[in-house]
């Protein structure tokens, strides 16, 4: 009997077992991620939808919205650029230094956004190490836009090459060394063989950084000064549910849930394309198996 | 097999010209224009309670200093925990003027960054603070500790709101407020402070305060980084039996929050806060908005500026200046100042809460 017990295969497991665990992950989900984005947009209608878009309608929101679009639109194509190139240069040549440069790219992962918004008060602050020159040109960095662009550029800087190193590892320099010694010029080989190759692994490094672009609270927040003219959504939010204005607060927080709940679709449709992908792949070699 | 790139480069093109696009329509709107100028950008950056008041009283300003001059004013707020405020223009913070909790953080300013003369508190009347404060006990509703004063905080589970003295001035206050309190009730009086022949006596009542402040602090929830993060914490998640609070802030939550959901508890002693203000003339030179910058500060002296701080439960300094109707919200109990028991701010700072000081050696996360 005991032995019987336990050769049982997943799908044998007693119905009250089986119902435990799918309720317990529902009710887990339920709780930490569905009732909370909820409550974020049932907060923000409470006072009705004229209210609602009454907080929209103002400068300041706009201007937090303005400028967490800012920061996400320079520091995502950056990123991205040079996500590809480092992913190429690591996957495809061998310099000195190599894991040394990996080990960087995932830096900001380890180190606490906190500690990267000090890391440019030291730099560009008024104490810190460029600080006098920077004022006397009157170049504004920290406390001013540019500083929320670097902070923000700093924290997602790992996420396209993160995604593309592991992918062009694998897929090796075949394809590229075949399409040269055809005659095709660098950038061709680029254009036609590698950038088809990884683009969905690029797209979806890209969305994960356009997330957490949009989404940065800690390294902004140093590097702001919690000031209107430097208020991105999230550092808005809570401005505005310190001043006693929840409603406010939660419209801003909803918006920012949208352009997150717009990412997961994304990525959840580049999911499914992937698979899509791979399944058309890999029928005809299946096929020619069966052959 | 050749695969169409066309949504990447689609992609580039669409976030890069987005990019630019909001760039270029940045640069436009930040910035203070020169004082000859008709529209004049101020920014204030002040501490944590003051959000509703300089909300007004900014409106009050840029509608008297049109009629005046002709020109538009407007300002600009930022608001956080004192300490941090300081630290953010020492930083490179670029305000023209300062409204903070207390005056150790302009001296900050004016020691670290030299943006203005040692001697600020001495170029507005009343020590540069045209409003004052002190600390109160905000309690949930019907008093169910039964807090009267201060040590009913050390009393049975009594658990306390308050945030962190490091980085806020209402902090700062709040801690030496019940220093005082128990220095007052070890003495009697608080002129032996200054009298050599009571030294002894001192000592003791010294090692009293640290003894009950110790105890305070172990029955402290959190430490927010500035006051009105405590006032969250205590008000709207309902942490914590008691907050130490800025008078303002106390009756500015029994106002925002449900009819009698809290209530206040005036102490039978507390500490005359005066949260100074100053222009920083580094910036104001540079911004050309001196002249503007002085006169934002002059007018918090008005009548006008008095009766909106007032309003706003801040005691005004010219007492005349408000209503007797008014002045009837402000609890008459004893308050001494800072440098009549702690020798004044830099004094009390380097004493109690510079690293390694007595705030260091009483609290202890986590025991």
């Amino acid at each position: 009997m005991a032995t019987d017990t336990k050769s049982r295969r997943a799908t044998n497991d007693p119905l009250w077992l089986r119902i435990l665990l799918i309720g317990l992950s529902i009710g887990f989900v339920s709780v930490l991620l569905v009732l909370p984005l909820v409550v974020v947009f049932a907060e923000a209608f409470r006072a009705g939808v004229g209210t609602y878009f009454a907080s929209l309608n103002n400068p300041a929101a706009w201007r937090a919205i303005h400028l967490t679009l800012l920061a996400a639109g320079i520091s995502v194509p950056l990123n991205l650029v040079f996500g590809v190139a480092a992913s190429w240069a690591i996957a495809k040549f061998n310099f000195p230094g190599k894991s040394f440069l990996i080990t960087l790219i995932d830096l900001p992962f380890a180190v606490s956004p906190v500690i990267s918004g000090l890391i440019y008060m030291l730099l560009f602050g008024l104490q810190g190490y460029f600080g006098k020159t920077l004022a006397a040109y009157n170049i504004e960095i920290i406390f001013a836009v540019p500083g929320i662009v670097l902070a923000t550029l700093f924290v997602t800087f790992p996420f396209v090459a993160r995604e593309l190193i592991p992918l062009v590892q694998e897929q090796g320099d075949e394809e590229e060394q075949a399409a040269l010694s055809l005659g095709a010029s660098g950038l061709a080989t680029f254009w036609r063989v590698t950038l088809p190759n990884i683009k969905w692994g690029l797209l979806y490094g890209v969305i994960l950084c356009n997330a957490r672009a949009m989404g940065e609270f800690g390294a902004v927040s140093v590097v702001a000064g919690h000031r209107g003219s430097t208020n991105t959504i999230p550092l808005y939010v809570e401005v505005l549910y310190n001043g006693w204005n929840a409603p406010a607060a939660f419209t801003m927080a909803s918006i920012l849930a949208l352009l997150g709940l717009v990412t997961l679709a994304a990525k959840t449709y580049l999911e499914w394309k992937v698979n899509q992908q791979l399944h058309d792949t890999l029928e005809p070699i299946a096929a020619e198996a069966i052959v | 097999m050749y695969q169409p790139t066309g949504p990447i480069i689609a992609f580039l093109t669409l976030a890069l010209t987005a990019a630019s696009l909001l760039d270029s329509g940045c640069g436009t709107t930040i910035g203070s224009t020169d004082g000859a100028a008709q529209n004049i950008a101020l920014l204030n950056v002040s501490y944590d309670p003051t959000r509703e008041f300089y909300a007004e009283f900014n409106e009050s300003f840029a509608a008297y200093w049109k009629q005046q001059t002709g020109q538009t004013v407007t300002i600009e707020q930022s608001h956080g925990g004192s300490g941090k405020q300081a630290r953010s223009v020492i930083d490179g913070l670029k305000a023209d003027v300062v409204t903070l909790a207390l005056a150790y953080d302009i001296d900050a300013i004016a020691d670290k960054a030299q943006l203005l003369p040692k001697d600020w508190q001495s170029r507005l009347p009343h020590n540069s603070s045209p409003y004052t404060s002190t600390v109160v006990f905000l309690v949930r509703k019907g008093n169910p500790k039964g807090i009267k004063d201060w040590s009913d905080l050390v009393k049975g589970d009594v658990r306390l709101v308050t945030p962190n003295p490091k980085t806020s001035g209402g902090a700062r206050w709040n801690y030496l407020a019940a220093w005082g309190y128990v220095l007052k009730r070890e003495l009697g009086d608080l002129a032996k402070l200054k009298d050599p022949a009571a030294k002894a006596e001192v000592d003791a009542a010294q090692a009293k305060a640290k003894a009950f402040i110790s105890e305070l602090y172990k029955r402290v929830e959190t430490l927010d980084s500035g006051a009105r993060g405590a006032t969250t914490t205590f008000v709207r998640n309902g942490i914590g039996d008691v907050l130490l609070a800025w008078e303002n802030e106390a009756f500015l939550s029994v106002k925002e929050a449900p009819p009698g959901e809290f209530e206040i508890v005036v102490p039978s002693i507390s500490i005359l806060a005066e949260p100074p203000v100053a222009v920083i003339d580094g910036v104001a030179e540079k911004n050309g908005t001196t002249a503007v910058a002085k006169a934002y500060l002059e007018h918090l002296y008005s009548p006008q500026g008095q009766q909106l701080a007032a309003k706003h439960f801040y005691r005004p300094a010219i007492a005349e200046s408000v209503s007797a109707d008014q002045r009837k919200h402000f609890a008459q109990l004893e308050l001494f100042t800072i440098d009549d028991v702690f020798g004044g701010w830099s004094k009390a700072q380097s004493e109690h809460f510079d690293d390694g000081g007595l705030f260091d050696q009483i609290y202890q996360p986590g025991k």
